[in-house]
């Protein structure tokens, strides 16, 4: 069931475009916004809300991929792997995350804490290597600070 | 050196407020373009000013303006979009713009808007650039606040309304018709073309969409005129250009310069030079699909016209370094892997050829590949190239392993006689996947 808050925030985004339809990518955020991610249950509720079959809004769901079908944990870490990452060497922030969090790219920590995730270009080769976590950009990376970034997230 | 588009960005400061903005002369092209000039008139000076997008492909803004339909017959309403989605690996330079200075892509983009007679704007921006989003609805609010925004501006009849969208990833937001379907909620394919997006785009009204740096350029252009932006540049192609460079060199950054300063300048004067212990082998001149230039082509001037004719382009303008101590394979295997992920899957050569591609680069790579690879690679460069695709992305996925394959055959020759990727110390035979 979508909230009271939801349908409002999604009411206006659906003011805003000629068709409700054109407002399910943000009607997607919305919810994912509050759940951390989007669920079938979730997934067919803005389907009936915007006007579409769950299909057709899967397809627009699984295209993106920042929206999330399946559950994440309480922080996402997305890790730069394009081009300058890889020539200043990301691999080593990737291969220690993989150990601190004993974890491999799409998993979650058991505690429910970290998703690790791979992602193209961030846009701040100049600083590379770099990777993001929620909204928190980090670069200049050294596999040394990874212990001090990662404290802050609990 | 005048630069226009940075003059007032300090790294680590905030962006000028809209007071801040105006006390240094913000805004003044748009009460000079709704008090003196006409939209006819603007479409013309910009024009005349030889302004090219700075999105990469590099087409005349005011030409592209021109087949809006225009007058009351015209279908209504129109809108003008600013792709804000900079997602081409090796590419930072819009981030720049956004985060450093949100009012001046305001109104850069509010003469657009009157320009081709838009009253809807919208600014796609993607998901990562967090600081940009908050600086952007910020400049935003003052700018409606002000009356630079909205209906009536500054009680010159005009309307105009702006609203930042920001996506949710893929690369292929940043090509204009998949761009367009992604603001309308759908999955970002690029559409057929005829009809264009300035006759028939988002929801199917005509519209335009512009590179955040061409839109930048804008205000200056109509407070200087054209003459003022073609002397900004050392070249026959017009302005100043925002450089940027990644890789091993001392000082990798961002800088505003004049149209056609020589990559020798920039990797030397403005990027430091190479790092102690690494040589230079090559560069992607303006991201991750553009072909790679080499030694031969230090000297040339970085525009629109001089990298052509080297058999390149410029793209976006911001380079990134091969050094001696980077394995070209494992570099351009990168980039396929990349285009490979983010082919939107919609026709068959992109979709079953990226991922071949990449596969036989992990072979190559790993000291799998046979003597044949190599002309299937070069078959692949020619089948997924122009003409042959429904967009650009797989032809750009081609420009820099076409060229790879030209400079560096040797390289990816040593990977197969000596079964081992030169450039790695162990010389393993790793397990086919």
């Amino acid at each position: 069931m979508l909230t009271t808050e939801e349908k409002h925030k999604i009411d206006h985004e659906i003011s805003l475009v000629p068709s409700p339809k054109n407002a399910c990518i943000e009607a997607l955020k919305i919810v994912q916004q509050s759940h951390g991610w989007v669920s079938d249950e979730s997934l067919q509720d803005v389907a009936d809300y915007v006007g579409m079959s769950p299909a057709e809004l899967d397809s627009v769901a699984t295209f993106y991929n920042l929206i999330f079908r399946r559950p994440v944990g309480r922080h996402v870490i997305l890790v730069c792997d394009s081009i300058s990452c890889w020539v200043m060497g990301y691999e080593s922030i990737r291969d220690q995350l993989y150990q601190k969090l004993n974890i491999k790219y799409g998993q979650t920590t058991e505690d429910g804490r970290f998703t690790l995730l791979p992602n193209c270009c961030l846009g701040t080769c100049d600083r590379a290597p770099a990777l993001m976590i929620d909204n928190d950009l980090y670069r200049d990376l050294t596999v040394e600070q990874l212990d001090e970034i990662l404290e802050k997230y609990t | 050196m005048e630069k226009p588009l940075t003059q007032h960005i300090v790294p680590g400061r905030a962006p000028l407020s809209l007071k801040e903005y105006e006390k240094v002369g913000g805004y003044q092209s748009v009460r000079k373009i709704l008090k003196e000039m006409s939209p006819a008139d603007v479409q013309t000076l910009v024009k005349d000013s030889d302004l090219r997008g700075r999105g990469g492909a590099g087409f005349n803004t005011g030409l592209k303006w021109s087949f809006v339909p225009m007058g009351p017959e015209a279908a209504k309403p129109k809108y003008l979009v600013a792709n804000a989605d900079e997602m081409e690996p090796g590419t930072f330079k819009d981030r720049v713009l956004l985060e450093g200075n949100p009012h001046q892509l305001i109104e850069g983009m509010i003469v657009a808007a009157y320009a081709i007679d838009a009253s809807i704007s919208y600014i796609f921006m993607r998901w990562a650039y967090k600081v940009a989003a908050r600086e952007i609805i910020k400049a935003l609010d003052e700018a409606y606040e002000a009356g630079y925004l909205g209906e009536n501006i500054l009680g010159s009849g005009f309307n105009l309304d702006m609203h930042l969208h920001t996506g949710v990833g893929r690369y292929m937001c940043g090509e204009e018709t998949a761009l367009l379907n992604a603001l309308e909620g759908k999955r970002a394919n690029p559409r057929a073309k005829p009809p264009f997006p300035q006759v028939s785009g988002l929801f199917g009204k005509p519209t335009i969409v512009n590179n955040v740096e061409t839109l930048c350029c804008l205000p200056h252009i109509i407070n200087n005129g054209a003459e003022w932006f073609k002397g900004l540049s050392k070249t026959g192609d017009a302005g100043t250009k925002l450089y940027g460079i990644s890789g091993r060199v001392k000082t990798p950054g961002c800088w505003e310069l004049p149209m056609g300063t020589t990559i020798r300048e920039l990797i030397e004067e403005h990027g430091g030079g190479m790092q102690d212990g690494y040589l230079f082998k090559g560069l992607l001149p303006g991201g991750a699909s553009t072909d790679f230039l080499v030694e031969e082509h230090l000297d040339l001037p970085m525009d629109y016209t001089a990298i052509q004719a080297a058999g390149s382009r410029m793209g976006t303008g911001t380079m990134i370094i091969l050094d001696d101590q980077t394995c070209p394979v494992g570099f351009v295997h990168n980039l396929q892997h990349f285009f490979a992920q983010e082919s939107c899957g919609f026709c068959t050569p992109c979709r079953e050829g990226l991922p071949w591609v990449e596969k036989i680069l992990l072979a190559i790579d790993r000291g799998e590949g046979k003597p044949e690879h190599l002309l299937t690679l070069d078959f692949h460069t020619k089948y997924l190239g122009p003409g042959n695709t429904f967009c650009a992305l797989a032809p750009g996925a081609m420009e820099p392993l076409q060229s790879a394959l030209k400079y560096f055959r040797e390289d990816f020759e040593r990977h197969i006689h000596e079964h081992h990727c030169p450039w790695s110390k162990a010389k393993v035979w790793q397990p086919s996947i």
